[in-house]
């Protein structure tokens, strides 16, 4: 704790803190950034100098590029999102859009989850693509995580870290409520 | 939902707008069947946008409608047929219930058409999430991650190893088990399928195990070194498990590949 005291120490442990994050090609967890330092540190000062870092990021004396975010991983440095369109030009081909089967099938895995490809089509109406979900397999955004304890022991699929970190979001509960999405009662009598 | 304007031409003829009711003609299947993600969201859009009442429809107009679907689909797409097919036996069967009269000692029984409702409105839900799920930034597209250049060290490449170090170190190991060769003879059936899972697990707990570690030389003799041989072979083949060494004739090591 001495080190932490001594506030040009704290000027150069963020410093570690933020040469690690920017040269990392991943997103680094609390548990990654402890393995920087030779002495001992403890969480929650970890938590405070990553704070500290994401403030001088945004209030420092000139405006910054980038911007220090907490996703399902880690955190990560990004560029601010006023800027992702003039990025986006350095990339000719445009992204290919996921059809409609491809995004409801991907919003069924994400608010139902654990789902069976049965579940999935009785939500749909439709027998599911194996094409759909290869291509959300290939994306790493959804994986395998156990079969259910039924005849033919079907795999159960859910949504993965990257998933989450892909949508900059920490955990599912940070999706948008479903509830939200509930549309008028469909009239019974006629 | 369906904004955009149908883009199709049938016979030549532009065709725009989609039908009141159920019924699609036979000859623009094809344009229904890429529009609408299935039954239920087709029986969604007309319900909502055209307040189709789910009681309202002739059952056997649907019947043959579909029965001439069901033809021309042989061509197309069987699989959706199925799926449209078992919406219109659903429809027929609700309304059955409905024109039914009811028994009186069965009022408790729910509105046939309940399911179908939940069914609709959840199906509704997804398709509007999915929506909103679609237009969110993501990573690649709206989101770019920093990534200051910097060789990073811990990017060593594992030491290769070639065959001649594999055979060396499988001959080492025959030689020490020579010094303890057994006379004894035994009709040990040996899989070489069970040592793949013995070592494996090994390798769950061990994390990184030496080559030579594996065999106990006094107790196992000849005929299990080589089938502990054959398996870690086979294991390195099927690319379950990954060998490494530091330099010619040091150690190999064995570890789980990720």
């Amino acid at each position: 704790m001495s080190q932490v005291n001594n506030p040009s120490n704290i000027k150069e442990l963020k410093n570690i803190l933020e040469a690690a994050l920017l040269t990392s090609h991943e997103p680094l967890s609390l548990d990654d950034m402890t393995r920087l330092f030779s002495e001992r540190m403890e969480r929650t000062t970890l938590r405070m100098l990553l704070d500290e870092l994401k403030q001088d990021w945004s209030f420092g004396s000139q405006k910054s590029t980038m911007e220090l975010v907490q996703v399902a991983t880690g955190y990560r440095f990004q560029a601010r999102s006023e800027y992702a369109n003039y990025l986006a030009k350095m990339c000719p081909e445009k992204q290919v859009k996921y059809s409609r089967a491809v995004m409801e099938t991907l919003a069924i895995i994400a608010y139902k989850q654990p789902v069976t490809r049965g579940d999935i089509e009785q939500i749909r109406g439709v027998a599911v693509n194996p094409n759909v979900m290869r291509q959300l397999q290939e994306r790493d955004w959804i994986d395998v995580i156990g079969q259910r304890d039924v005849p033919g022991r079907p795999s159960l699929y859910a949504t993965t870290k990257i998933f989450l970190d892909d949508l900059n979001l920490r955990s599912l509960s940070e999706l948008p409520a479903m509830e939200d999405f509930a549309q008028q009662e469909i009239p019974l009598d006629s | 939902m369906i904004e955009a304007p149908i883009n199709a031409k049938i016979k030549g003829e532009a065709f725009t707008s989609l039908p009141q009711d159920l019924y699609i003609p036979p000859y623009a299947l094809e344009v229904f069947l890429e529009t609408f993600e299935g039954p239920l969201d087709l029986l969604l859009y007309l319900i909502r946008k055209h307040n189709l009442d789910i009681l309202d429809i002739s059952m056997a107009d649907l019947t043959r409608q579909y029965m001439q679907y069901v033809e021309k689909m042989h061509a197309i797409k069987l699989e959706l047929a199925a799926d449209y097919l078992l919406m219109s036996a659903m429809l027929i069967e609700i309304k059955s219930r409905m024109l039914l009269p009811k028994p009186a000692d069965i009022e408790s029984e729910e509105d046939p058409r309940a399911e179908l409702v939940r069914r609709l409105m959840e199906y509704e839900a997804i398709k509007l999430v999915a929506q909103r799920l679609d237009e969110m930034p993501k990573v690649g597209e709206d989101i770019i991650v920093a990534n200051a250049y910097y060789q990073n060290i811990c990017d060593i490449k594992p030491p290769e190893v070639s065959l001649d170090d594999l055979a060396e170190s499988w001959r080492n190991v025959l030689k020490r088990a020579s010094h303890y060769k057994h006379h004894k003879v035994s009709r040990e059936e040996l899989s070489v399928r069970e040592h793949m899972s013995i070592i494996l697990r090994r390798l769950k707990t061990d994390k990184l195990v030496e080559f030579s570690q594996l065999f106990d030389i006094v107790q196992d003799g000849m005929p299990k070194l080589v089938v502990y041989f054959l398996a870690i072979l086979e294991l390195a083949r099927e690319g379950l498990l990954r060998m490494t060494q530091q330099a010619p004739f040091s150690p190999i090591y064995l570890q789980i590949s990720v």
